[in-house]
Protein backbone atom coordinates (compact mmCIF):
# COMPACT_ATOMS: atom_id res chain seq x y z
CA UNK A 1 0.00 0.00 0.00
CA UNK A 2 1.44 3.41 -0.70
CA UNK A 3 2.69 5.78 1.80
CA UNK A 4 0.09 7.36 3.86
CA UNK A 5 0.81 11.16 4.88
CA UNK A 6 0.60 12.08 8.76
CA UNK A 7 -2.30 14.11 9.64
CA UNK A 8 -0.85 17.21 11.09
CA UNK A 9 -4.61 18.34 13.14
CA UNK A 10 -5.42 15.23 14.80
CA UNK A 11 -3.47 12.08 15.12
CA UNK A 12 -6.36 10.40 16.91
CA UNK A 13 -9.95 11.02 18.09
CA UNK A 14 -10.98 11.90 20.97
CA UNK A 15 -14.12 10.69 21.71
CA UNK A 16 -14.80 6.88 20.14
CA UNK A 17 -18.02 6.94 20.27
CA UNK A 18 -17.93 9.55 17.71
CA UNK A 19 -14.89 7.56 15.75
CA UNK A 20 -16.96 4.90 15.58
CA UNK A 21 -20.22 7.44 14.25
CA UNK A 22 -17.50 8.66 11.52
CA UNK A 23 -16.38 5.44 10.43
CA UNK A 24 -20.01 4.10 9.56
CA UNK A 25 -20.74 7.30 7.85
CA UNK A 26 -17.21 7.10 5.57
CA UNK A 27 -18.17 3.64 5.00
CA UNK A 28 -21.30 4.57 3.84
CA UNK A 29 -20.11 6.74 1.60
CA UNK A 30 -17.12 4.50 0.34
CA UNK A 31 -19.87 1.91 -0.43
CA UNK A 32 -22.06 4.53 -2.40
CA UNK A 33 -18.66 4.97 -4.11
CA UNK A 34 -18.56 1.07 -5.21
CA UNK A 35 -21.79 0.93 -6.14
CA UNK A 36 -21.74 3.86 -8.65
CA UNK A 37 -18.52 3.26 -9.68
CA UNK A 38 -19.36 -1.23 -10.20
CA UNK A 39 -19.07 -1.61 -13.97
CA UNK A 40 -15.98 0.09 -14.15
CA UNK A 41 -14.30 -1.69 -11.48
CA UNK A 42 -15.16 -5.17 -11.61
CA UNK A 43 -13.71 -4.85 -15.27
CA UNK A 44 -10.96 -3.25 -14.19
CA UNK A 45 -10.45 -5.75 -11.67
CA UNK A 46 -11.39 -8.87 -13.87
CA UNK A 47 -8.63 -7.22 -16.22
CA UNK A 48 -6.09 -7.50 -13.64
CA UNK A 49 -6.69 -11.06 -12.46
CA UNK A 50 -6.14 -12.52 -16.63
CA UNK A 51 -2.78 -9.99 -16.25
CA UNK A 52 -1.69 -11.69 -13.60
CA UNK A 53 -2.55 -15.34 -14.93
CA UNK A 54 -4.80 -16.01 -11.82
CA UNK A 55 -7.51 -18.21 -12.37
CA UNK A 56 -6.23 -19.59 -15.60
CA UNK A 57 -8.48 -22.74 -15.40
CA UNK A 58 -11.38 -20.29 -15.69
CA UNK A 59 -12.50 -18.98 -18.86
CA UNK A 60 -12.36 -15.10 -19.56
CA UNK A 61 -16.36 -14.80 -18.80
CA UNK A 62 -16.82 -17.62 -15.83
CA UNK A 63 -13.91 -14.98 -14.34
CA UNK A 64 -15.89 -12.15 -15.41
CA UNK A 65 -19.57 -13.93 -13.64
CA UNK A 66 -17.77 -14.76 -10.57
CA UNK A 67 -15.81 -11.69 -10.19
CA UNK A 68 -19.15 -9.88 -10.18
CA UNK A 69 -20.95 -11.73 -7.72
CA UNK A 70 -17.71 -11.56 -5.45
CA UNK A 71 -17.42 -7.78 -5.89
CA UNK A 72 -21.47 -7.60 -4.82
CA UNK A 73 -20.53 -9.68 -1.76
CA UNK A 74 -17.69 -7.81 -0.90
CA UNK A 75 -19.36 -4.75 -1.16
CA UNK A 76 -22.18 -5.81 0.73
CA UNK A 77 -20.14 -7.21 3.34
CA UNK A 78 -18.14 -3.35 3.96
CA UNK A 79 -22.05 -1.97 4.02
CA UNK A 80 -23.53 -4.33 6.32
CA UNK A 81 -20.44 -5.16 8.42
CA UNK A 82 -21.13 -8.43 8.89
CA UNK A 83 -19.54 -11.80 7.40
CA UNK A 84 -21.85 -14.92 7.48
CA UNK A 85 -23.16 -14.16 4.20
CA UNK A 86 -20.12 -13.64 2.52
CA UNK A 87 -18.40 -16.73 4.77
CA UNK A 88 -21.18 -19.27 3.23
CA UNK A 89 -20.56 -17.44 0.17
CA UNK A 90 -17.02 -18.19 -0.24
CA UNK A 91 -17.54 -21.55 0.82
CA UNK A 92 -19.84 -21.95 -1.69
CA UNK A 93 -17.42 -20.28 -4.16
CA UNK A 94 -14.55 -22.74 -2.90
CA UNK A 95 -16.96 -26.00 -3.42
CA UNK A 96 -17.49 -25.08 -7.28
CA UNK A 97 -13.64 -24.18 -8.03
CA UNK A 98 -11.71 -26.42 -6.18
CA UNK A 99 -12.04 -29.72 -8.66
CA UNK A 100 -11.15 -26.97 -11.14
CA UNK A 101 -7.74 -27.19 -9.68
CA UNK A 102 -7.78 -23.64 -8.47
CA UNK A 103 -4.80 -23.19 -6.00
CA UNK A 104 -5.09 -21.27 -2.64
CA UNK A 105 -1.91 -18.71 -3.77
CA UNK A 106 -5.42 -17.60 -6.85
CA UNK A 107 -7.62 -16.95 -4.27
CA UNK A 108 -5.97 -14.93 -2.20
CA UNK A 109 -4.39 -13.14 -4.90
CA UNK A 110 -7.57 -12.31 -6.07
CA UNK A 111 -9.29 -11.14 -3.16
CA UNK A 112 -5.87 -8.79 -2.61
CA UNK A 113 -6.07 -7.58 -6.33
CA UNK A 114 -9.69 -6.18 -5.70
CA UNK A 115 -8.68 -4.95 -2.21
CA UNK A 116 -6.00 -3.09 -4.23
CA UNK A 117 -8.30 -1.98 -7.27
CA UNK A 118 -10.53 -0.48 -4.60
CA UNK A 119 -8.04 0.89 -3.08
CA UNK A 120 -6.56 2.94 -6.04
CA UNK A 121 -9.45 3.99 -6.94
CA UNK A 122 -10.58 5.57 -3.83
CA UNK A 123 -6.99 7.29 -4.26
CA UNK A 124 -8.64 8.74 -7.31
CA UNK A 125 -11.32 9.60 -5.91
CA UNK A 126 -9.58 11.51 -3.19
CA UNK A 127 -6.30 12.44 -4.10
CA UNK A 128 -7.57 16.35 -3.60
CA UNK A 129 -8.42 15.90 -0.25
CA UNK A 130 -5.64 14.16 1.45
CA UNK A 131 -7.38 14.14 4.92
CA UNK A 132 -10.80 12.30 3.70
CA UNK A 133 -8.71 9.78 2.19
CA UNK A 134 -6.80 9.23 4.96
CA UNK A 135 -9.75 8.62 6.68
CA UNK A 136 -11.65 6.71 4.31
CA UNK A 137 -8.51 4.55 4.36
CA UNK A 138 -9.06 4.02 7.90
CA UNK A 139 -12.47 2.32 7.74
CA UNK A 140 -11.61 0.65 4.45
CA UNK A 141 -8.46 -1.44 5.38
CA UNK A 142 -9.71 -3.47 8.46
CA UNK A 143 -12.62 -4.20 6.87
CA UNK A 144 -10.89 -5.25 3.46
CA UNK A 145 -8.60 -7.17 5.84
CA UNK A 146 -11.03 -9.07 7.73
CA UNK A 147 -12.84 -9.83 4.25
CA UNK A 148 -9.54 -11.03 2.57
CA UNK A 149 -9.33 -13.31 5.31
CA UNK A 150 -12.56 -14.71 5.75
CA UNK A 151 -12.41 -15.40 1.81
CA UNK A 152 -8.96 -17.45 2.24
CA UNK A 153 -10.18 -19.09 5.77
CA UNK A 154 -13.31 -20.21 4.08
CA UNK A 155 -11.39 -21.63 1.18
CA UNK A 156 -8.84 -23.14 3.17
CA UNK A 157 -11.47 -25.19 5.17
CA UNK A 158 -13.75 -26.07 2.44
CA UNK A 159 -10.18 -27.40 0.32
CA UNK A 160 -9.61 -29.61 4.51
CA UNK A 161 -12.98 -30.30 4.52
CA UNK A 162 -12.40 -31.94 0.65
CA UNK A 163 -9.34 -33.45 1.70
CA UNK A 164 -10.66 -35.19 4.67
CA UNK A 165 -13.43 -36.75 2.84
CA UNK A 166 -11.80 -38.42 0.43
CA UNK A 167 -9.31 -39.84 3.05
CA UNK A 168 -12.56 -41.58 4.43
CA UNK A 169 -13.69 -42.52 1.00
CA UNK A 170 -9.52 -43.95 -0.03
CA UNK A 171 -9.83 -45.84 3.55
CA UNK A 172 -12.98 -47.44 2.78
CA UNK A 173 -12.31 -48.50 -0.84
CA UNK A 174 -8.75 -49.69 0.16
CA UNK A 175 -9.51 -53.01 2.37
CA UNK A 176 -11.99 -54.57 0.30
CA UNK A 177 -12.64 -58.71 1.72
CA UNK A 178 -13.93 -60.78 -1.24
CA UNK A 179 -15.61 -63.87 -1.53
CA UNK A 180 -13.71 -65.89 -4.02
CA UNK A 181 -15.31 -69.57 -2.84
CA UNK A 182 -18.07 -70.49 -0.43
CA UNK A 183 -16.46 -69.68 3.08
CA UNK A 184 -12.77 -68.54 1.55
CA UNK A 185 -12.30 -64.93 1.68
CA UNK A 186 -9.01 -63.13 -0.04
CA UNK A 187 -7.94 -59.51 1.68
CA UNK A 188 -5.96 -57.76 -1.28
CA UNK A 189 -3.56 -55.21 1.17
CA UNK A 190 -2.32 -52.10 -1.31
CA UNK A 191 -0.19 -49.22 -0.45
CA UNK A 192 1.14 -48.26 3.02
CA UNK A 193 -0.62 -49.65 6.45
CA UNK A 194 -0.65 -47.35 9.86
CA UNK A 195 -2.04 -48.15 12.80
CA UNK A 196 -5.50 -46.90 12.02
CA UNK A 197 -5.43 -48.64 8.84
CA UNK A 198 -4.53 -51.84 10.15
CA UNK A 199 -7.04 -51.56 12.96
CA UNK A 200 -9.74 -51.14 10.38
CA UNK A 201 -8.59 -53.71 8.31
CA UNK A 202 -8.62 -55.96 10.92
CA UNK A 203 -12.39 -55.02 11.85
CA UNK A 204 -13.53 -55.04 8.50
CA UNK A 205 -12.02 -58.87 8.15
CA UNK A 206 -13.35 -60.09 11.11
CA UNK A 207 -17.16 -58.80 10.18
CA UNK A 208 -16.51 -60.53 7.23
CA UNK A 209 -16.01 -63.67 8.37
CA UNK A 210 -18.84 -63.77 10.44
CA UNK A 211 -21.45 -63.38 7.66
CA UNK A 212 -19.62 -65.14 4.63
CA UNK A 213 -18.92 -67.87 7.56
CA UNK A 214 -15.72 -68.10 6.43
CA UNK A 215 -13.57 -71.03 7.34
CA UNK A 216 -10.14 -69.71 5.24
CA UNK A 217 -8.70 -66.30 4.79
CA UNK A 218 -5.85 -65.48 2.40
CA UNK A 219 -4.04 -62.06 3.17
CA UNK A 220 -2.06 -61.06 0.00
CA UNK A 221 0.31 -58.05 1.37
CA UNK A 222 2.35 -58.42 -2.20
CA UNK A 223 1.26 -54.32 -2.42
CA UNK A 224 2.22 -53.50 0.65
CA UNK A 225 6.25 -51.86 0.06
CA UNK A 226 7.70 -52.36 3.58
CA UNK A 227 6.27 -53.02 7.31
CA UNK A 228 7.64 -52.21 10.78
CA UNK A 229 6.97 -54.03 13.78
CA UNK A 230 3.86 -52.69 14.54
CA UNK A 231 2.23 -53.56 11.69
CA UNK A 232 3.93 -56.76 11.56
CA UNK A 233 2.72 -57.65 15.57
CA UNK A 234 -0.94 -56.03 14.26
CA UNK A 235 -0.96 -58.74 11.17
CA UNK A 236 0.03 -61.13 14.07
CA UNK A 237 -3.22 -60.16 16.28
CA UNK A 238 -5.21 -60.26 13.53
CA UNK A 239 -4.47 -63.66 12.49
CA UNK A 240 -5.14 -64.76 16.06
CA UNK A 241 -8.15 -62.75 16.30
CA UNK A 242 -9.50 -64.62 12.94
CA UNK A 243 -8.68 -67.66 14.23
CA UNK A 244 -10.68 -67.03 17.31
CA UNK A 245 -13.17 -66.66 14.94
CA UNK A 246 -12.50 -70.62 13.76
CA UNK A 247 -11.46 -69.16 10.52
CA UNK A 248 -7.55 -69.93 9.65
CA UNK A 249 -5.23 -67.18 7.58
CA UNK A 250 -3.00 -67.95 5.25
CA UNK A 251 -0.54 -64.97 4.36
CA UNK A 252 0.82 -64.63 0.92
CA UNK A 253 3.07 -62.18 -1.12
CA UNK A 254 5.74 -61.05 1.39
CA UNK A 255 8.36 -59.16 -0.64
CA UNK A 256 12.20 -60.20 0.29
CA UNK A 257 12.31 -56.81 1.60
CA UNK A 258 9.59 -57.26 3.95
CA UNK A 259 10.98 -61.30 4.91
CA UNK A 260 14.08 -59.86 5.61
CA UNK A 261 13.15 -57.06 7.93
CA UNK A 262 10.31 -58.61 10.07
CA UNK A 263 13.50 -62.03 10.66
CA UNK A 264 16.06 -58.80 11.24
CA UNK A 265 13.53 -57.18 13.79
CA UNK A 266 12.45 -60.70 15.52
CA UNK A 267 8.93 -60.56 14.79
CA UNK A 268 7.70 -63.91 15.58
CA UNK A 269 5.85 -65.29 12.97
CA UNK A 270 5.92 -68.65 13.85
CA UNK A 271 1.87 -68.93 14.18
CA UNK A 272 1.35 -67.52 10.38
CA UNK A 273 0.99 -69.59 7.51
CA UNK A 274 2.38 -68.25 4.63
CA UNK A 275 2.73 -69.00 0.77
CA UNK A 276 4.94 -67.42 -1.68
CA UNK A 277 2.15 -65.56 -4.32
CA UNK A 278 -1.50 -65.06 -4.28
CA UNK A 279 -2.20 -68.03 -6.37
CA UNK A 280 -0.29 -70.46 -4.21
CA UNK A 281 -2.35 -68.98 -1.09
CA UNK A 282 -5.84 -69.97 -3.00
CA UNK A 283 -4.48 -73.39 -3.91
CA UNK A 284 -3.90 -74.11 -0.38
CA UNK A 285 -7.28 -72.55 1.30
CA UNK A 286 -9.17 -75.11 -1.67
CA UNK A 287 -6.34 -77.67 -0.12
CA UNK A 288 -7.99 -76.88 3.25
CA UNK A 289 -11.71 -76.74 2.26
CA UNK A 290 -11.76 -80.27 0.55
CA UNK A 291 -11.92 -78.59 -2.99
CA UNK A 292 -9.79 -79.82 -5.83
CA UNK A 293 -10.28 -78.07 -8.82
CA UNK A 294 -9.15 -80.44 -11.68
CA UNK A 295 -9.07 -79.71 -15.45
CA UNK A 296 -12.11 -80.33 -17.87
CA UNK A 297 -10.70 -83.12 -19.49
CA UNK A 298 -9.44 -85.18 -17.07
CA UNK A 299 -13.22 -84.89 -14.99
CA UNK A 300 -15.05 -86.10 -18.10
CA UNK A 301 -14.12 -89.29 -18.43
CA UNK A 302 -15.08 -90.42 -15.19
CA UNK A 303 -18.49 -89.16 -15.67
CA UNK B 1 -26.46 -67.98 37.39
CA UNK B 2 -25.79 -71.42 36.29
CA UNK B 3 -25.26 -72.37 32.67
CA UNK B 4 -27.29 -75.29 31.28
CA UNK B 5 -25.41 -78.18 30.19
CA UNK B 6 -27.03 -80.20 27.03
CA UNK B 7 -26.48 -83.93 25.87
CA UNK B 8 -26.06 -84.45 22.38
CA UNK B 9 -25.24 -87.95 21.57
CA UNK B 10 -21.36 -87.95 22.14
CA UNK B 11 -20.99 -84.28 22.88
CA UNK B 12 -22.01 -81.63 25.94
CA UNK B 13 -22.99 -78.37 24.76
CA UNK B 14 -22.64 -75.61 27.31
CA UNK B 15 -24.10 -72.62 25.88
CA UNK B 16 -23.64 -69.09 28.26
CA UNK B 17 -26.32 -67.20 27.92
CA UNK B 18 -25.24 -63.98 29.92
CA UNK B 19 -22.07 -62.40 31.52
CA UNK B 20 -21.13 -64.84 34.25
CA UNK B 21 -19.23 -64.27 37.33
CA UNK B 22 -16.04 -66.17 38.42
CA UNK B 23 -17.62 -68.28 40.64
CA UNK B 24 -20.31 -69.25 37.85
CA UNK B 25 -17.42 -69.72 35.67
CA UNK B 26 -15.77 -72.07 38.13
CA UNK B 27 -18.79 -74.02 38.84
CA UNK B 28 -18.86 -74.34 34.87
CA UNK B 29 -15.63 -75.76 35.05
CA UNK B 30 -16.31 -78.33 37.69
CA UNK B 31 -19.64 -79.55 36.37
CA UNK B 32 -18.25 -80.10 32.50
CA UNK B 33 -15.26 -82.02 33.90
CA UNK B 34 -17.54 -83.95 35.92
CA UNK B 35 -20.06 -85.20 33.09
CA UNK B 36 -17.63 -85.59 30.48
CA UNK B 37 -16.62 -88.98 32.58
CA UNK B 38 -20.46 -89.45 33.53
CA UNK B 39 -21.90 -89.09 30.16
CA UNK B 40 -18.84 -90.71 28.64
CA UNK B 41 -18.63 -87.48 26.59
CA UNK B 42 -16.39 -87.44 23.32
CA UNK B 43 -16.73 -83.90 22.44
CA UNK B 44 -17.16 -80.56 24.69
CA UNK B 45 -19.14 -77.14 23.01
CA UNK B 46 -19.05 -73.73 24.82
CA UNK B 47 -20.98 -71.52 23.26
CA UNK B 48 -20.27 -67.79 24.02
CA UNK B 49 -21.88 -65.96 21.53
CA UNK B 50 -24.08 -63.90 24.04
CA UNK B 51 -20.85 -62.34 25.86
CA UNK B 52 -19.78 -59.14 24.48
CA UNK B 53 -16.98 -58.81 27.41
CA UNK B 54 -14.18 -61.63 28.04
CA UNK B 55 -11.91 -60.89 31.11
CA UNK B 56 -8.82 -62.54 31.43
CA UNK B 57 -10.54 -64.82 33.76
CA UNK B 58 -13.02 -65.99 31.62
CA UNK B 59 -10.59 -67.34 28.87
CA UNK B 60 -8.20 -68.49 31.50
CA UNK B 61 -11.43 -70.62 32.77
CA UNK B 62 -12.16 -71.67 29.02
CA UNK B 63 -8.37 -72.51 28.50
CA UNK B 64 -8.44 -74.72 31.38
CA UNK B 65 -11.81 -76.49 30.76
CA UNK B 66 -10.26 -77.33 27.41
CA UNK B 67 -7.00 -78.74 28.78
CA UNK B 68 -8.62 -81.04 31.63
CA UNK B 69 -11.52 -82.01 29.24
CA UNK B 70 -9.02 -83.25 27.08
CA UNK B 71 -6.81 -85.18 29.76
CA UNK B 72 -10.56 -86.81 30.60
CA UNK B 73 -10.94 -87.85 26.55
CA UNK B 74 -13.21 -85.16 25.35
CA UNK B 75 -12.15 -82.80 22.74
CA UNK B 76 -13.06 -78.96 23.61
CA UNK B 77 -13.89 -76.06 20.88
CA UNK B 78 -14.86 -72.62 21.96
CA UNK B 79 -17.80 -71.36 19.79
CA UNK B 80 -19.38 -67.91 18.61
CA UNK B 81 -16.52 -65.10 19.91
CA UNK B 82 -17.57 -62.23 18.76
CA UNK B 83 -15.82 -59.97 16.17
CA UNK B 84 -15.60 -57.12 19.21
CA UNK B 85 -14.15 -59.61 21.44
CA UNK B 86 -11.92 -61.30 19.46
CA UNK B 87 -9.86 -57.91 18.90
CA UNK B 88 -10.26 -57.15 22.00
CA UNK B 89 -8.80 -60.15 23.56
CA UNK B 90 -5.91 -60.63 21.54
CA UNK B 91 -4.62 -56.90 21.88
CA UNK B 92 -4.67 -57.88 25.94
CA UNK B 93 -2.54 -60.91 24.90
CA UNK B 94 -5.43 -63.29 25.53
CA UNK B 95 -5.17 -65.81 22.80
CA UNK B 96 -6.47 -69.34 23.55
CA UNK B 97 -3.16 -70.62 22.21
CA UNK B 98 -3.90 -75.02 22.33
CA UNK B 99 -7.73 -73.72 22.50
CA UNK B 100 -9.96 -75.07 19.29
CA UNK B 101 -12.46 -72.44 18.16
CA UNK B 102 -15.27 -72.37 15.42
CA UNK B 103 -17.38 -69.96 14.12
CA UNK B 104 -20.90 -71.49 15.53
CA UNK B 105 -22.53 -74.33 17.40
CA UNK B 106 -22.80 -75.66 13.63
CA UNK B 107 -18.92 -75.26 12.97
CA UNK B 108 -18.07 -76.47 16.56
CA UNK B 109 -20.17 -79.66 16.22
CA UNK B 110 -18.79 -80.47 12.19
CA UNK B 111 -15.45 -79.98 13.91
CA UNK B 112 -15.84 -82.35 16.55
CA UNK B 113 -17.23 -85.19 13.82
CA UNK B 114 -14.50 -84.63 12.26
CA UNK B 115 -11.90 -85.06 15.23
CA UNK B 116 -13.87 -88.31 15.71
CA UNK B 117 -13.55 -89.53 12.46
CA UNK B 118 -9.79 -88.66 12.28
CA UNK B 119 -9.74 -90.61 15.98
CA UNK B 120 -11.42 -94.20 14.63
CA UNK B 121 -8.94 -94.04 11.18
CA UNK B 122 -5.81 -93.83 12.95
CA UNK B 123 -7.43 -96.01 15.69
CA UNK B 124 -8.22 -98.70 12.51
CA UNK B 125 -4.95 -98.29 10.72
CA UNK B 126 -3.14 -99.10 14.06
CA UNK B 127 -5.46 -102.11 15.04
CA UNK B 128 -4.28 -103.14 11.36
CA UNK B 129 -0.91 -102.97 11.37
CA UNK B 130 -0.34 -104.36 15.03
Amino acid sequence: MAARGKDPQSPAPLDPQAHTESTAALLRELVAHLRQNRTQLREEWARRITRAQLLTAMTEEEIFAEATSVYDNYVEALETGTFEALQAYARNLSERIIPRGVETHEVVGIVLLLRDVLARSLFAKYHEDFDKLNRILDAYEPAANRIANTVAVGFVQERERIIRQQQEAIRELSTPVLQVRERLLILPIIGVIDPQRARQLTEQLLRAIRTNRAKVVVIDITGVAAMDSNVANHLVQTVEASRLLGATVIVTGLSPEIAQTLVTIGVDLSEMATVGDLQGGIEEAERLLGYKVLPLEEVAPKA
Amino acid sequence: MEVPILKQGLYLIASIQSALTDADLSQLREALIQRVGKFRARGVIVDVTALDVMDSFAVRTLRDIAHMARLRGAETVIVGIQPEVAFAMVQLGLTLKGVSTALDLEEGLAFLDRQAQDRVERTRGRIIRG
